[in-house]
């Protein structure tokens, strides 16, 4: 059986992420995904955007496209519709894909394009200082929120679900062995899925609300946790200040690809002598 | 044939963020801040590798040999 | 080889010269004067097996357009200039990244929303410095809709030759006007396809980036079954990995710079009219030249020397046929519909005492002939 490392430019570590940061409990379970479905490299594209979680493809080898902030979705959309058999995974953070790039999410998941989006929610701006993001929770101090933050935060999962998306879960960084196998399940998923992952950034978030340190966060991700079916029971609120866990939305809608190529099968003319572009 | 359980830290990648140690359901690890943690409780280890996949820095490898696959 | 002759308006060649030239994926954000582009393309990449999406802004248009090429289908979108404000970003990405891809901007009068339908040729320095930090950039420019056929052809070529996004400065008044053109099919040989890598190397040896000369290096389609491609925005080492000291920031600065303005003579096309003897010399471009022609012709039926340098590669700046006319010419005079973005440029290289004249409108109405000749009685 393959080896997550298979998947890493492992000789890249140490990583730029700080001590206790959950970006890197994440970025194992991705690449021990790929070596739990034995993935082909070659069939893999990663995309990824700005931001500490940005950073992953520093330290994958397999396809790699970095781009600019909060633009990862709609470069991704161009790769899995210009290649629909590759298998395209985007790492974003809350500011990529809430925040500035918040106007492509959603469209991504209304088109339903058949991608994997792997968001890593540490409710602010880890690497440029702690500044607040659109997930911040209300009342949160960050490095621009000093008297408590007033604005409320986007819960990204419930904005993909109303969105469109098709395949939509959520896991903690306490909890590796269900991230991994929501991820493997997005990935498997035909059309648009969707995986936050709630991660903890003690060096910013951490230490300006006075959480303690990344095992304390981790813990209290956990004991706020509560699994989406049971959920379901709960009224909005008992379930404030929950964050629910599991597979939230799976259902099928075809996806952007397979309804375009109906067009193409039906209007496609066959140029002279014969031959037929196969792109 | 009894199953060997191996655990290695690797000094280069380990940050010292204590989660291993906090976090590990049968207390495995000590550890002193500023220093790496020490598997100081090895017989209480039952391989569930839950410090292998939280450690964000890669720096665990939990090795297991002999015994049944798991 | 392939011919036929349509009477059709600018927008709509350049969607049959993009198909021609093998393009087959769009994304894009309607705008006008650009949507029949949008509309054309909607109607006719399916059938050729090709893509439409629309997207939901600019932006992601830019994206979805790097993304397409990078696995290795050649990609176009147009806008008019509002809209090319918003690539901005992403058109860094794809010179940073050094993916090829195809932009076509239908100027019109600005800022902001301005006059919406209006034509203008205001987007020059927006084309050449709205993407931030130094590089260097391929505009073409068209003056008929001939050129929108045959000019995106040949945008696509430099695109891919040069392993950059490259513009087509287009404006309202070409893309809207109706003219009989010629579309010949290009040969094999007239289409310049994506240099790969040599077959036998390996994974180890690829290098998806190189800064030792100002040559492109080749670019595997991410997907293939033999290389794995890796492409970023940040300032990257040969591998395409992060590596942001100051050396390397320093070369791949002048790399990006280098691999065009080296190769300016390749990439520039001029044409002349009526130049050879010329005391009177017009240089101008898109739109302009339609109107600077029936001024040289005026003129010239007064007996006046005139002619014209019309720059159909925008940028680089075609330096030697520019300095060649200041040199020649008493006096030049640069028509263009901005306040003078041309004219500025021109007036770098006067190095020899030319008298350098303006005609500008910016009114959202074509240049006349008898405007650009009266700048000379002034």
């Amino acid at each position: 059986m393959a080896d997550y490392k298979d998947y890493m430019l492992f000789d890249k570590l140490p990583h730029t992420w700080c001590a206790g940061c959950g970006d890197g409990i994440v970025l194992q379970s991705i690449a021990a995904v790929f070596a739990e479905m034995e993935l082909d490299k070659h069939d893999i594209c990663l995309v990824s955007g700005i931001g500490c979680f940005g950073r992953v493809d520093d330290y994958l080898d397999i396809n790699c496209m970095h781009v600019t902030h909060g633009r990862a979705l709609p470069a991704a959309t161009g790769i899995a519709l210009a290649n629909p058999a590759l298998h395209v995974i985007v790492t974003m953070g809350d500011g990529d894909s809430v925040t500035i790039g918040g106007n492509h999410l959603i469209h991504c998941a209304r088109r339903n394009i058949d991608l994997t989006a792997i968001i890593a929610n540490n409710y602010n701006y880890g690497q440029t200082g702690g500044q607040y993001s659109g997930t911040t929770p209300t009342d949160s101090i960050t490095s621009t929120s000093p008297y408590g933050h007033i604005e409320q935060e986007f819960d990204i999962c419930r904005l993909a679900e109303a969105a469109g998306a098709t395949y939509v879960a959520r896991a903690t960084a306490f909890n590796p062995v269900q991230m991994r196998k929501l991820i493997r399940g997005g990935i498997e998923h035909k059309g648009f899925s969707l995986i936050e992952c709630m991660v903890q950034c003690p060096t910013h978030y951490g230490r300006y609300n006075r959480q303690g340190e990344a095992a304390d966060m981790m813990k209290m991700m956990n004991a706020r946790s509560i699994p989406a079916e049971k959920a379901k029971t709960m009224s909005a609120e008992e379930l404030e200040g929950r964050i629910v866990t599991g597979v939230i939305v799976n259902k099928n809608r075809e996806d952007y690809y397979t309804k375009y190529k109906r067009i193409i099968d039906a209007q496609r003319i066959r140029e002279e002598g014969g031959s037929v572009n196969e792109n | 044939m009894r199953e060997t359980i191996h655990i290695s830290i690797s000094e280069l990648r380990c940050k010292q963020c204590g989660i291993c140690s906090a976090l590990c359901p049968k207390q495995v690890f000590t550890q002193e801040v500023g220093k790496i943690p020490v598997v100081s409780h090895m017989d209480a280890c039952i391989a569930c590798r839950l410090c292998e996949m939280r450690c964000p820095d890669f720096a665990i490898d939990v090795v297991i040999t002999g015994g049944e696959e798991r | 080889m392939k011919s036929q002759k349509k009477f059709i308006e600018g927008n709509e060649a350049v969607v049959d010269g993009a198909i021609a030239a093998g393009a087959r994926f769009y994304a894009g954000y309607p705008i006008s004067p650009s949507s029949e582009i949008a509309e054309g393309a909607a109607r006719e990449l399916p059938r050729y097996g090709g893509i439409y999406i629309q997207m939901e802004d600019e932006i992601s248009s830019m994206a979805a357009l790097l993304g397409a090429s990078l696995a290795g289908v050649k990609s176009f979108t147009a806008t008019s200039s509002p809209g090319f404000s918003l690539m901005q970003e992403n058109l860094g990405l794809g010179i940073m990244s050094e993916i090829p891809a195809v932009i076509f901007n239908v100027q019109r009068s600005g800022p902001s929303t301005g006059a919406a339908t209006k034509p203008a040729q205001a987007d020059i320095m927006q084309a050449r410095y709205g993407a931030h930090g130094d590089h260097s950039i391929i505009a073409l420019s068209p003056s008929s809709v001939q050129d929108c056929y045959d000019l995106t052809i040949t945008a696509f070529n430099l695109a891919e030759k040069y392993r950059t996004p490259v513009l087509f400065l287009s404006d309202e008044v070409i893309g809207h006007l109706r003219e009989t053109v010629t579309e010949t099919e290009p040969g094999p040989d007239q289409i310049f396809s994506r240099i790969q890598p040599d077959p036998d190397i390996s994974q180890k040896d690829f290098r998806p980036y190189g800064y030792s000369s100002d040559s492109v290096v080749p670019m595997p389609a991410v997907g293939n079954r033999k290389l794995l491609m890796r492409t970023t925005g940040s300032t990257h080492d040969e591998k395409g990995e992060f590596s942001p000291n100051p050396q390397n920031i320093d070369r791949v600065t002048h790399y990006l710079t280098n691999k065009i303005e080296k190769n300016a003579e390749d990439i520039t096309i001029t044409r002349t009219y009526q130049l050879d003897d010329a005391e009177i010399a017009f240089i101008t471009f898109g739109c302009s030249v339609r109107s600077t022609i029936s001024a040289v012709d005026i003129l010239r039926a007064e007996g006046v020397r005139a002619g014209m340098l019309q720059l159909v590669t925008i940028w680089p700046m075609p330096e030697k046929e520019i300095r060649a006319v200041l040199a020649k010419a008493g006096t030049v005079v640069v028509p263009e519909m901005n306040l003078g973005q041309l004219a500025g440029e021109i007036r770098k290289f006067n190095d020899y005492g030319c008298r350098i004249l303006q005609a500008n409108r910016t009114d959202g109405v074509l240049i006349t002939p008898q405007q650009i000749i009266n700048t000379l009685e002034d």
